[in-house]
């Protein structure tokens, strides 16, 4: 179980502007300013749970989860994970959670894979036995025995992204925590990562807490969102939730044969060109069935296709109305 | 303790890896103790004899300071843990359930020590088989010999405790170079890496013995060769003891205070 309650963080930056003398002026004195990455966060997430945490650059995402992990202190406010402080008991905290951070590497680059593996194992002391099982289930899931051999200076960004993951989850952690992992990826290895998350969630009940600029992660894994922007949560609900609020116009695609579409109260037309058109209803108006007989009632439909708002819309309409 | 030598292994190993730069090493090495010899020796020749240091018991020092330079060059960092830091890759790290200090310390002993390994036995054999006066001779006793392994050690672990002030400062100061290059010219000049201590002005010297760089090198070369004996020997082993216990505690005092208020760079 992890409880947030009121985290508060800030970052004291220095600041100059451009130019030979205001860089001399800084070596007498330096203008600081305070960036308020964290601004009383608070949330709670139960045991088991798959939590999408999204937001824009800067939002304070990789903070909240540096501070989770241990890693940061934060100003004020209290965090309670398994029962422990993080970063009070950074040692025994550790011990049970598992943290990848998509842009950093916790492979050694001149070593072969599995020998990172092997000092991982020690580290956390793993017995052979349960070692070995969970090493074969991660090999075989992910799929990376041809390459655990290989020196992680060789490997692919996809390769590699597989093998950090694995090598977060050698000890078995109670909760994961996922900073961009399938930044880079290509639809391959994504896919594979997204399938091997779910399969952890569902079979380990490992909690998963993902960070992700990538809507599709989102929609492929998690039923909850949390949305944090300028440091504080703006949301926190489901997906379909979401997708409700957003639900209100539809995209039609239509191309047909005859004369253009003429006006119907309800929809508005984007685009209309050589007999193929884009129309966006509004089904607080007009029902989207409606509509569709309206237009064909108008022109000769040769094909149709209906469109809700995609994950990465609704996101920007989130960013929009909530001005972050 | 054991994920402590993993990480002490994993380093070694790697660190066995490069030959070729170890066979430059040891040609270097050589070079620079022949001339460091040479530049004594034409001192010795027009000297009156007022040496601290017979040419043997010099050469001695010499050839012992070029075998096992890896052990206690100060100019030599692990650049791993300095990138660590101002990468902030350090935050995988502190995602480990050890502790950094131990962990980096284990590190840069195993850097040291499988430089050392590949190169100290070239060195030795070569300079012992040199004429005379030239060359390295045998400790003065088997006791002392063994003192001067024990001595060794510990002075090792000093020196890297030492280090270990200087990886710390990295999160306070991001760029580490500044106080590297002062830390080095430092610890060189006092340790006796350019001068060995004994040819010091005696007040001077009173002053350099005290201070934790002539608890490095210069403690265990002058046992071997014979110019520390008898109680002596004792003092200053206990010195490097002091020192060592001072340095790790200041270290680890330093390191939690840096980790309150880390930042990890980089998003």
């Amino acid at each position: 179980m992890i409880e947030l309650n009121n985290i508060n963080k800030t970052f004291k930056i220095a600041k100059r502007n451009a130019g030979f003398g205001e860089a001399v002026k800084t070596l007498f004195k330096k203008d600081y300013t305070y960036i308020h990455a964290l601004n009383d966060v608070s949330f709670k997430i139960n045991d088991g749970e798959m939590v999408g945490y999204i937001g824009p650059n800067g939002a304070g995402k990789s903070s909240t989860i540096k501070i989770m992990s241990g890693i940061l202190t934060p100003d004020s406010g209290e965090c309670i994970i398994n029962g422990r402080t993080p970063w009070k008991d950074r040692i025994n905290h550790v011990k049970e959670i598992g943290v990848v951070f998509g842009q950093r590497s916790q492979l050694w680059w001149d070593v072969p894979v599995v020998d990172s593996f092997e000092l991982i194992k020690d580290i956390y002391k793993v017995d052979d036995a349960s070692f070995g099982k969970t090493l074969n289930d991660l090999v075989e899931l992910l799929d990376i025995g041809e390459i655990i051999r290989t020196p992680a200076r060789q490997l692919s960004l996809g390769q590699r992204m597989r093998c950090e993951i694995a090598a977060s989850l050698l000890h078995n952690p109670k909760v994961l925590f996922l900073d961009e992992p399938t930044i880079g990826l290509d639809a391959v290895s994504k896919i594979a990562v997204r399938n091997f998350i779910k399969t952890l969630n569902k079979e380990q009940g490992t909690t998963v807490i993902l960070t992700t600029h990538d809507m599709q992660d989102i929609e492929a894994l998690t039923e909850r969102i949390l949305l944090i922007g300028k440091g504080k949560i703006l949301l926190d609900g489901t997906l379909n939730e979401l997708k409700k609020r957003n639900s209100t116009h539809k995209t039609l695609v239509v191309d047909y044969m005859g004369d253009r579409i003429g006006d119907i109260a309800g929809i508005s037309i984007t685009k209309d060109l050589d007999g193929h058109a884009e129309l966006v209803v509004d089904t607080l108006e007009i029902p989207v069935s409606q509509a569709i007989s309206l237009i064909s009632a108008q022109v000769d439909v040769t094909d149709l296709s209906v469109m809700g708002a995609t994950a990465e819309e609704m996101v920007v309409s989130l960013y929009k109305e909530f001005e972050i | 303790m054991r994920k402590y030598l993993s990480f002490f292994k994993i380093r070694f190993i790697n660190g066995l890896q490069y030959r070729a730069a170890a066979w430059a090493g040891i040609s270097t090495q050589f070079a620079w103790g022949g001339m460091m010899i040479l530049l004594f020796w034409a001192f010795y020749q027009n000297g009156q004899n007022e040496f601290p240091m017979t040419f043997p018991e010099l050469s001695s020092y010499l050839w012992l300071q070029q075998a096992f330079l890896a052990l206690f060059m100060a100019w030599y960092f692990d650049n791993e843990i300095f990138n660590a830091v101002s990468s902030g890759n350090v935050a995988y790290e502190l995602c480990r359930p050890v502790s950094i200090y131990t962990m980096w310390f284990m590190k840069n002993m195993a850097v040291r020590l499988s430089r050392v390994v590949l190169r100290c036995m070239p060195i030795l054999l070569v300079a012992a088989i040199l004429p005379k006066p030239f060359n390295i001779s045998l400790p003065v006793s088997l006791f002392a010999g063994l003192l001067f392994l024990a001595s060794m050690f510990l002075g090792f672990l000093v020196l890297v405790a030492f280090t270990m002030l200087i990886y710390i400062s990295t999160f306070y100061t991001i760029s580490p170079l500044g106080i590297r290059i002062l830390a080095i010219s430092v610890v060189d000049f006092f340790a006796g890496g350019i001068i060995p201590l004994p040819f010091f002005p005696e007040n001077i010297k009173a002053i350099m013995y005290i201070l934790p760089f002539a608890s490095m090198q210069n403690t265990p070369f002058l046992i071997y060769n014979g110019y520390l004996n008898g109680l002596d020997i004792l003092w200053s082993m206990l010195l490097q003891a002091g020192w060592l216990f001072a340095l790790v505690f200041v270290g680890r005092l330093m390191m939690t205070k840096a980790l309150k208020k880390v930042v990890i760079q980089g998003g």
